[in-house]
C-alpha cells in the first residue's frame, strides 16, 4: 500500500515540476497555459490519489476527492478565460503558424463591467 | 515514507521555483497570472503531500479553499485583460 502510494506521489509531484519548467521555458502565454494546465491537474489528481492510500477517515478522503473533483472543473475554465483574454488582447506570439480565430473585438461595451 | 516526502517536496519546489521566476520576469499580466496560478496548486499538493506523510488531514480544508479561491481570482484577472488589455 506504501509502494503505491509513494509512486502515485513522486508521479504528481514529478508532473508538478514538468508543469513549471514548461511555464519557464515556454514560447508565448499560449503554450504557457498549456503547459500549466493540464500537467498541474494530472498532478494533482495522483498525488490526492497517492494521499488518499495514507489518510486516515471518511472526511479527508471526501475532501481530497472534492479538490480533485474542483480542480478538473476550474482549471479548463480559467485556462479557457485566460487564454481568450489574452487572445483578444493580441498576446499571440510571433512564433504562431495559424491564426484561425479571425479575431473581431469582443463587445465588451454590453458585458457591464468597467 | 520520509525520503519519498523529502524527494517530493523537493520536486515541489523546483516547479515552484520556476513559477516564481515566470511571475517575476512576465512579461504581460497573464504570463504572470498563469505562472501564479501555477503556483497555488503546487501549494496544494505540498499540502496533501504534507497530509500523506502524517498521515492526518488536519490541513485539508485548506486544500479546498485554496482551491476555489484560486478559481476565483484567476477568472477576475481574465475578465480584467480582456477590458484592459494584458
Amino acid at each position: 500500500m506504501t509502494v503505491i502510494a509513494s509512486c502515485l506521489l513522486l508521479a504528481g509531484c514529478a508532473l508538478a515540476l514538468l508543469a513549471g519548467v514548461g511555464v519557464l521555458r515556454l514560447h508565448d502565454v499560449f503554450g504557457r497555459i498549456h503547459a500549466a494546465t493540464k500537467p498541474s491537474s494530472l498532478g494533482l489528481l495522483l498525488v490526492c490519489l497517492g494521499a488518499g492510500f495514507l489518510v486516515q477517515g471518511v472526511t479527508a478522503t471526501t475532501q481530497l476527492v472534492a479538490v480533485v473533483i474542483l480542480q478538473l472543473f476550474t482549471a479548463p475554465v480559467g485556462a479557457h478565460l485566460l487564454g481568450r483574454a489574452s487572445y483578444y488582447s493580441g498576446l499571440l506570439g510571433s512564433r504562431t503558424v495559424l491564426d484561425e480565430g479571425n479575431k473581431p473585438i469582443p463587445d465588451s461595451s454590453q458585458d457591464g463591467i468597467d | 515514507m520520509t525520503t519519498v516526502s523529502v524527494v517530493c517536496f523537493t520536486l515541489l519546489s523546483l516547479g515552484a521555483l520556476a513559477a516564481t521566476i515566470r511571475v517575476v520576469i512576465g512579461p504581460s499580466l497573464a504570463d504572470r497570472i498563469i505562472a501564479a496560478d501555477l503556483l497555488l496548486t503546487v501549494f496544494v499538493m505540498g499540502i496533501a503531500v504534507q497530509a500523506a506523510r502524517t498521515g492526518d488531514g488536519l490541513y485539508l480544508p485548506v486544500m479546498v479553499v485554496v482551491a476555489l479561491v484560486g478559481f476565483l481570482g484567476t477568472s477576475i484577472v481574465a475578465r480584467l485583460i480582456e477590458k484592459r488589455g494584458g
